[in-house]
């Protein structure tokens, strides 16, 4: 089999061992909260983002006007842009088609692995791209109707630890990056405003505050003196 | 339980604007002929600067049990791949949980 399909699903499998006991939990909230496997279903496929997916079925709950709860998933995934922004350099060979396609599946850990992956020079191909989205949009939605079915048997995730998967590899994600210039004020600056945001406005705001605030002590480091256009060793 | 049809509509309103999310930066970015530097660098900060909203504010308003997971899987990570990271990680959660009962 073509190595790139190997390599996307390979990294893509482990990135969904870490969000299928949090598909478990959003199809078992969603049920919980009065929706049907089939709305569940439909919101892992058609919408596929797992905390703002979490946060509409909360909202669903509530029985809050229908635009809000619109509005409220469009903010928790408004990061999103700057991943759009950032990753158009890296697929420049891509159709527009393609671009469409693979745009739909723009999740955290496809975005970082996508980036990390176009930065090191090995080939960001469309076929590894859609590989890796593959391997965790499949188990996403199963894993979704599964716990949707059988939500109410699972119990607490915390007795299984199960919680603490995703915190740990995003973290994981960012130490990878830690060899890129201005890595250390940017990470403090958003990790100070993620949990400044967190505590004084609430979740799920934090993102976007933690992310901009991030991003803005980027833009005011001062600029490299020799133009580093090359791309440069990312840690693996 | 029956399915609602404005639901349905819902999801696809709230799947369409995420949608807008995923495709948003990308539109904006290549109307632009030429990138200012400060904004190429910007642009570098994205992954890091979003990734850390995603650990930093559970590492700091959960208990010591969720702590000890994530510096143990820091450490790790600075030598380990990302499968070995993850388990250490979960490997300390579950010890400090049924263990030492933190």
């Amino acid at each position: 089999m073509n190595r790139q399909i190997i390599d996307g699903i390979r990294g893509g499998a482990i990135v969904a061992l870490s969000a299928c006991p949090f598909a478990v939990l959003f199809g078992a909230v969603a049920v919980d909260n009065g929706l049907t496997v089939f709305d569940a279903a439909l919101m892992s496929a058609t919408i596929y983002a797992g905390a703002s997916q979490l946060v509409g079925i909360e909202l669903f709950g509530q029985h809050v006007a229908p635009w809000l709860i619109v509005l409220s998933i469009f903010a928790v995934n408004f990061r999103h842009i700057l991943y759009s922004a950032a990753i158009a350099r890296h697929i420049r060979t891509y159709s527009l088609v393609q671009k469409a396609v693979a745009f739909f599946f723009l999740i955290d850990p496809q975005f970082a692995e996508a980036i990390r992956r176009g930065e090191s020079g090995r080939p960001l191909s469309f076929v590894w791209y859609m590989a890796f989205a593959g391997a965790i949009y499949v188990p996403w939605l199963v894993f979704s109707i599964l716990g949707a079915w059988f939500g109410s048997m699972i119990g607490d995730p915390k007795t299984w630890a199960l919680d603490v998967l995703l915190p740990i590899y995003f973290l994981g994600l960012v130490l990878g990056f830690r060899r890129k210039p201005g890595f250390y004020p940017v990470v403090a600056a958003s990790m100070a405003a993620s949990v400044a945001g967190y505590y004084l406005v609430g979740s799920p705001w934090h993102v976007s505050i933690g992310a901009i605030c991030g991003v803005a002590v980027a833009a005011l480091l001062p600029l490299p003196t020799v133009p580093d256009g090359t791309t440069e060793e990312a840690p693996s | 339980m029956t399915q609602d049809l404005s639901t349905i509509w819902l999801i696809l309103a709230a799947a369409l604007a995420t949608y807008a999310t995923r495709i948003g930066g990308y539109v904006l970015i290549t109307r632009m002929r030429t990138l200012p530097p400060r904004l190429e660098q910007a642009l570098n900060a994205v992954p890091a600067a979003v990734l850390t909203t995603l650990w930093a504010p559970t590492f700091f308003t959960s208990g010591w049990d969720v702590r000890v997971a994530l510096i143990v899987a820091a450490l790790v990570s600075l030598r380990y791949p990302v499968l070995v990271m993850l388990a250490a990680g979960w490997a300390a959660a579950m010890a400090s949980r049924h263990l030492v009962g933190l």
